[in-house]
């Protein structure tokens, strides 16, 4: 973020800076980096390679600058990611120096678990949140970071910032602690663990800003251009391989289109746009009356449902 | 294609949107509305949102299915959907947790903790108070001020919120009268004269029917102010101005990533920094110069209030995890005892002497509560007599800490004087604690005098009685009996005796009222030597 002196100005001899509200959250996000830094025994940043934890590993640069993270990468592949997302994940792994573990879940692949067959509610389940909970145990991680805003959804709203999760991973929303002030009980027993939301006071429109202030690189997903796509229950699905088979009267289309989030490409529909470039996005998100969890199709089983998941150990 | 490199062209190609002041760089307001069960702040929450234009047509369309399923309005679009997020508070048709929403208009971000009515859920509408610069309180203009209102202007008063736009909802079911809306106004600056308010706003409106929110409606010709949503657009807290504090930094985590570099990385949690500018470590008390303020984006001129940074000093000093930097000539307390006021956040009681560990800032230390004071009654301001401290309940108590900590009064840095107590068996945030260093307490706090014996005296010579009685009988009977044995009469002896059981554990309780007063003084200017020593 570029020094407050733009905005300094000089009063009686007093310093006087106002911050802009994203030079708050980003001091904000730093300092919860260093809070976990400090008290959490083996901190471990969730990369899910999407334009949320992009941000957040901007974030953690600066929080310790000029060390590197005190901590590693860690993706939960369930092995329908765009092929894009994992050749990005590799390379800025790579230009960053960090150490990147990535964990699939094998006995999911061994039962052939995929979203087609399998439905999106038992991918999900058996991929994701089972595969993240087997890594997170596998390597014994006390403190996981994750990308997740308070404004995409209303469970996550009332979600803390410090999330304490049960030995099985669950979140109990009864039982969460009070964080007044930026004061983290970062208290738990053995085999107890945080999930922890650095962006929990950001929006998608703040994430945007930010790309675009600090020159962040994302995946090419998020810029629109003509892609092959299916259109399928009503979404635009990007036919990113072979895997993919078309049902009786479907046919590829190469149509302009960008994503709004990135996730498993089977469950992850598309917006028809033209928006190429960063203003464009941010001008089109400004105007647009549909929020970005539309094109997830996993959200869409009930206004709780993501309680539910999260009860059950997802992010 | 990669992005990086499209971004690269794009911010190299004049005239780029990138250079010029940012239409996305706001200043940032933080609220909290509170008020009474059902008076409607989620509705109000949801009205401010629907709006401000930041609910999507597929969020809409969710909560259309919502209302008519959950929903309290007849089917018609229940707002109160939007913010109620949690299954149960869905079921049950209240809010339970602290929700935070977020919006923004052309002027600026906003970040709104929407917090619970019931009394049960006190600690969680304190944390959304605890970080708030403003307060919606909002009043049903049918019910008035109710015990929930006294309640909520107590706490966010305590927790430091100086601002507050009096929001009276629900005008349109008393026809927008005028008179009603003064009685009210009138009704809470009575009792606001007992708070720590600094502006208090009246609005009338209606969330349910957006009068007065987005823009002044026509139904209330006489009322002079603004529209909510430009008020809080307009406004100018009281806490974003605090700009002239003395500088304060919490060292969260030391910075070495190779043997050239010692950084501190930590929270500017007031004042201001320059290179050069003398700093003292506490609580060690060494001094230095400032000599880097390091970010990733290159040294910074300075630094204030509110940024993350890592500082270098001019000399090797040894400073470490929850230590303080701060102005060498305005040094705040460092203290192993201080007077704070609780507000108890767990199911089971806190007696007196019982241990927790404290979080304050970046330290953590042992904590005994030395005693209690007195409690808070919330609905009447009024001081209670001390005893265990249960749910929800607000007490005046000293704490000990088993090492000095920087201490500054909660009134002056919430940073400094804001502090957590934690069970060490359970892990359970048991109270928030907020510093109270002032000479001159407020009403309900009285410093105790030595002519009266206020109720927490009192109630500690209760607590002291029963012990002392059985070593006065015993004394009692042996100054009787050595009367006895040096000639008196066995009447005088006995006389003695009593007289010497009976008034002994008075005086002494006279002493000891006396000895609590002495080490109180003691306590205090120990803190004003404390001041300036940085020791």
């Amino acid at each position: 973020m570029s020094p407050p002196r733009n905005e300094a100005r000089e009063r009686t001899g007093e310093l006087m800076i106002q911050l802009t509200h994203l030079q708050k959250l980003e001091a904000e996000s730093i300092h919860i980096f260093r809070e976990v830094a400090a008290e959490c025994e083996k901190p471990v940043l969730l990369y899910s390679i999407g334009k949320d934890s992009a941000v957040l590993l901007h974030l953690a640069q600066k929080a310790f600058f000029p060390s590197r993270p005190p901590f590693p990468l860690l993706h939960v592949d369930t092995t329908w990611k765009f092929r894009e997302m994992i050749e990005f994940r590799d390379r800025r792994a790579g230009e960053l120096g960090l150490e990147l573990l990535v964990h699939v879940n094998e006995d999911g692949v061994k039962a052939d678990v995929n979203p087609f067959d399998s439905g999106s509610r038992l991918h999900t389940d058996v991929m994701k949140t089972q595969g993240l909970k087997q890594a997170l145990d596998k390597y014994g991680f006390d403190a996981a970071f994750g990308g997740a805003r308070r404004d995409e959804e209303k469970s996550r709203a009332k979600e803390r910032v410090f999330s304490l999760r049960s030995r099985e991973h669950r979140w109990d929303p009864k039982t969460q602690r009070p964080e007044p002030w930026r004061l983290y009980n970062t208290r738990k027993r053995a085999g107890e663990s945080f999930r922890v939301f650095p962006l929990s006071n950001w929006t998608e429109a703040d994430v945007w800003d930010y790309i675009a202030k600090e020159n962040i690189a994302i995946p090419s997903l998020y810029f629109a251009k003509p892609r092959p796509v299916v259109r399928r229950d009503g979404a635009l699905i990007m036919r990113d391989d072979e895997r993919m088979k078309l049902r009786p009267g479907e046919q590829v289309e190469h149509v302009s289109v960008r994503f709004r989030t990135l996730g498993c490409y089977p469950l992850t529909g598309a917006v028809e746009s033209t928006a190429a470039t960063l203003p464009d996005i941010i001008a089109e998100m400004r105007a647009s009356r549909v929020s970005e969890r539309e094109g997830r199709i996993i959200d869409h089983d009930g206004s709780a449902s993501m309680e539910q998941k999260k009860q059950e150990g997802y992010f | 294609m990669a992005c990086a490199f499209a971004e690269k062209e794009f911010l190299s190609d004049a005239p780029s949107p990138l250079a010029t002041p940012r239409a996305s760089e706001k200043a940032l307001l933080r609220f909290i509305t509170c008020g009474s069960v059902d008076d409607g702040k989620s509705t109000l929450i949801g009205r401010m949102l629907y709006d401000a234009q930041t609910i999507a047509e597929d969020q809409l369309a969710a909560l259309d299915r919502d209302s008519k399923k959950f929903g309290t309005q007849n089917g018609a679009l229940d707002f109160a959907l939007l913010v109620d997020g949690l299954a149960a508070e869905r079921e049950q048709g209240i809010t339970i947790d602290v929700a935070y929403r977020y919006f923004r208009t052309d002027k600026r971000a906003f970040i709104v903790a929407d917090t619970p009515g019931h009394e049960q859920y006190t600690r969680n509408m304190a944390t959304g108070a605890s970080t708030a610069d403003l307060a919606i309180l909002l009043i049903d203009a049918r019910k008035g001020i109710l015990p929930q209102t006294r309640r909520h202007a107590f706490i966010v008063s305590m927790l430091g919120v100086r601002d507050v736009a009096l929001a009276i909802n629900k005008m349109d079911l008393v026809d927008y009268s005028e008179a009603r809306f003064n009685e009210i106004v009138t009704a809470f600056h009575d009792m606001a004269r007992e708070l720590d308010f600094q502006t208090i706003a009246p609005l009338p409106i209606s969330a349910l029917e957006g009068d007065n929110i987005a823009a002044l409606s026509e139904r209330t010709p006489w009322f002079q102010g603004e529209a909510l949503l430009p008020f809080l657009e307009n406004v100018e807290s009281a806490r974003a101005q605090a700009g002239d504090e003395p500088f304060r930094f919490t060292v969260q985590w030391v910075n070495r990533p190779n043997p050239d570099f010692r950084g501190f990385s930590g929270w500017v949690a007031a004042g201001a920094i320059r290179p050069g500018d003398e700093i003292v470590s506490l609580p060690s008390g060494k001094t230095s110069r400032v000599k880097r303020i390091v970010t990733q984006d290159g040294d910074l001129d300075a630094a204030v209030a509110g940024q993350s940074v890592t500082l270098t000093l001019a000399d090797e000093i040894d400073a470490s995890r929850g230590d303080v930097l701060v102005a060498a000539q305005q040094r705040p307390d460092v203290a192993s005892q201080a007077r704070a006021r609780l507000l108890w956040t767990a199911e089971t009681d806190m007696h007196p002497g019982a241990s927790y560990i404290v979080k304050l800032g970046a330290r953590t230390a042992n904590a005994t509560v030395a005693d209690i004071h007195h409690l808070t009654d919330i609905h009447t301001f009024e001081p209670a007599p001390a005893r265990p401290l249960g749910l929800n309940e607000i007490a005046l108590a000293t704490l000990r800490f088993d090492r000095p900590l920087i201490v500054g009064d909660y009134r002056d840095n919430r940073d400094l004087g804001g502090f957590i107590l934690i069970d060490r068996i359970t892990n359970e945030t048991v109270a928030f604690g907020l510093i109270d260093q002032r000479q001159t307490p407020q009403k309900e706090e009285a410093a105790p005098s030595e002519e009266t014996a206020p109720p927490p005296d009192r109630a500690l010579l209760r607590r002291r009685l029963p012990a002392s009685l059985g070593p006065a009988l015993f004394s009692g009977v042996c100054v009787g009996s050595g009367a006895i044995l040096l000639g008196a009469s066995p009447a005088t002896g006995l006389l003695l005796g009593l007289a010497d059981a009976v008034l002994r554990p008075l005086a002494r309780g006279v002493y000891a009222n006396h000895r609590l007063n002495r080490a109180r003084a003691a306590a205090r200017s120990e803190e004003r030597l404390g001041d300036g020593a940085g020791i």
